[in-house]
């Protein structure tokens, strides 16, 4: 049937030979690029997989274009660091899209360590009708050629090829956590736990320390960088937010260390909703700006804020995404389900082993605290906090969401009437 | 395991009768949890520093609405201008006997303390080292080419010190050693021997003023094993 059909052109992608799926399928990262007709993600083994829209067909008008795999490659390999005796993770933490400028995707993928520029670009064409080699590429014997031809280009099968442009090591001591491009297409920065590089894409072997919040003695740290993007047109501005809740604007003309911020954003806590968990749940996951660049977004772990860079002492707007785990803080930090990492453009959905129809409307579900049950709510109680949805990404201009779950994407999208 | 995220509402009732034993006993437990969970986190080989900072974060938050619990009646001005190090201390005093802190708030009543003696007790040196398993240590693993500079540093201390301060007592024993690499054990024998030490790096460890020659070289060798073990640890 068509819809199965669908289905497996997703979830086949990801299911290796075997049919169990191994631990390093399990999707880190997604994203979507500018113009949402490719989505990029990265798991824990390593791969980046992209996805493409078909076009959409004048023959199938009611059929919205459907993802199918465009491309996969091995982007980050397993590493030793001798130094400290550790195992670098090969996961992919991000993927970042560069503007497309020619007929080739770049995109950004990053691990614990290392940054690398890939170069993702379709061959349909080849040469045909050389010289001096035969048609299998073997050499021929100079002697043997009597004619002079022009090798013609012919068509050939669309073949998608990856290959790592550029390789950004050995600047990051701790783990990376963002990469954002730079408006000026020149320059992107990758942020760590402590520190934040600014780099040229032209120029692998230095980058630029622009913060370094790492104390000098050690045991007296208590806050972290959790994320940073840079301002989407003004190359000079970045943000980052802390694990302590708070957001740093800075502006790189002030000084070449820009660990004094422009502005900062914290909102003053609330004093009933105190608890021991508050600086926990108030550690901002992810950071990012709106399209004009006059609000920025955060995600704590059971609020989206949405916040006006005019104005730092409190954020203009407060979503509640599932306050009906506040009750359930003390679980949450027992089982470490407190210390997920959510990205700003998540909804809260229950993810269902049941909802493998890739048609299946999807309903966020209403969640009660306590009481009295209504009909189509679901208890707080009978929550499974191991089927939790880390990452997603939204479209750029379309009502598409990509879901990632364990080793499964789906992708939602409105129905077309 | 609780209906509701801890409250902080147990802690303002600073000025009523102490605590109620439940919210002590669930602060306890929190406390136990955080500590077990920076004890895994140090296990790991590479530690996710974000976590490792919350909970080390949320212990420090608990161990002073504990200690202000608990010394709102008998203040304790020696723990005022202390590092986390010396209260972790507390916490571990804490840890090891609930008992003596649940009878430390009935014997608040009375005016007999004991928890804040443990509170107000300066660590000794076996105790100031162990919880640098939890937070100090929990990060450093992340970095450990500064920690080993840091041991590195601490070992040529150690050697400047008995240079400077004990030259005629080190000078037969140096002569004997060929090239910068000293044999540890006969360094610190030799030093122990030499009673005109300590130098600047034991002053915390060896107490002030003379002390019986028998029974005090004794202990200076014990702690100083004690503090290059954990240094060789690190």
């Amino acid at each position: 049937m068509e819809e199965d059909i669908d289905t497996r052109k997703i979830n086949n992608s990801f299911l290796r030979d075997h049919s169990y799926a191994t631990e390093a399928d399990i999707i880190s990262t997604v994203e979507f690029n500018h113009t949402g007709e490719l989505l990029a993600t990265g798991d824990k083994g390593g791969r980046v997989v992209i996805f493409q829209r078909e076009q959409e067909s004048k023959n199938q008008v009611h059929r919205r274009g459907e993802y199918n795999v465009y491309s996969t490659f091995q982007s980050h390999e397993p590493e030793f660091d001798y130094l400290k005796s550790l195992e670098i993770e090969e996961k992919i933490n991000k993927i970042r899209w560069l503007p497309q400028q020619n007929a080739a995707y770049f995109l950004l993928s990053t691990n614990d360590k290392t940054v690398k520029l890939w170069k993702v670009s379709e061959r349909d064409k080849r040469p045909e009708g050389y010289n001096l080699k035969d048609e299998e590429g073997r050499l021929r014997d100079p002697a043997t050629i009597t004619t002079l031809r022009v090798p013609v280009l012919r068509p050939m099968d669309l073949m998608v090829e990856a290959t790592p442009r550029r390789v950004f090591a050995n600047a990051h001591t701790y783990h990376i956590n963002s990469i954002s491009v730079n408006s000026d297409y020149e320059t992107y920065m990758s942020a760590d736990d402590l520190r934040i590089n600014l780099w040229n894409f032209e120029i692998t072997n230095q980058s630029f320390n622009i913060v370094d919040i790492k104390p000098a003695n050690m045991e007296e740290l208590t806050e972290v960088i959790t994320a940073a993007e840079f301002h989407p047109h003004h190359c000079n501005t970045f943000v980052y937010s802390s694990s302590k809740g708070t957001i740093r604007l800075c502006d790189m003309r002030a000084s070449a260390l820009c660990d004094r911020h422009t502005k900062f954003f914290e909102e003053p806590e609330d004093p009933s909703n105190r608890s021991f968990f508050s600086e926990i749940i108030s550690s901002i996951s992810d950071v990012k700006f709106s399209h004009s660049g006059r609000y920025i977004m955060t995600r704590d772990y059971l609020t989206v804020k949405v916040w006006d860079l005019n104005m730092e002492n409190r954020p203009i707007e407060t979503y509640q995404v599932h306050d009906y785990l506040r009750s359930k803080l003390c679980s949450l930090y027992e089982n470490d389900c407190i210390f997920d990492k959510f990205e700003c453009r998540d909804v809260t959905l229950e993810a269902s082993r049941e909802n493998s129809k890739p048609r299946a409307i999807l309903k966020p579900r209403k969640v009660c605290v306590g009481g009295k049950r209504r009909k189509d709510e679901i208890s707080v109680d009978s929550l499974d906090f191991s089927k939790k949805i880390l990452h997603t990404a939204w479209h750029p201009s379309e009502n598409i969401i990509a879901v990632a779950a364990t080793n499964n994407l789906y992708i939602f999208q409105d129905k077309v009437n | 395991m609780f209906a509701r995220g801890l409250k902080r509402k147990c802690a303002d009732s600073e000025d009523s009768p102490p605590a109620p034993p439940a919210c002590s006993l669930q602060r306890q437990s929190l406390l136990d949890m955080s500590l077990v969970k920076l004890q895994l986190c140090h296990m790991l080989a590479e530690p996710n520093l974000c976590r490792s900072v919350l909970i080390a974060n949320t212990v420090r938050q608990l161990q002073e609405e504990m200690s202000q619990d608990s010394a709102w009646q008998v203040p304790a001005p020696a723990s005022a201008g202390r590092g986390p190090l010396e209260r972790l201390v507390s916490t571990e005093i804490l840890c090891r006997t609930p008992w003596e802190q649940q009878g430390g708030h009935s014997a608040a009543d009375s005016g007999g303390s004991p928890a804040p003696d443990l509170l107000s007790e300066p660590p000794g040196a076996p105790s100031a080292q162990a919880p640098r398993g939890a937070p100090g240590c929990a990060w450093e693993a992340a970095s450990p080419r500064e920690s080993r500079g840091g041991f590195q540093r601490s070992l040529d201390q150690i050697f400047e010190t008995l240079d400077s301060k004990a030259p005629r007592a080190a000078e037969g024993l140096f002569a004997d050693v060929d090239g910068p690499y000293y044999d540890l054990d006969a360094v610190l024998t030799g030093m122990v021997g030499a009673k005109s030490v300590p130098g600047d790096g034991f002053e915390t460890l060896a107490p002030t003023g003379a002390p019986p020659p028998g029974v005090s070289y004794k202990r200076d060798l014990g702690e100083l094993d004690h503090v290059v073990e954990i240094l060789v640890e690190t």
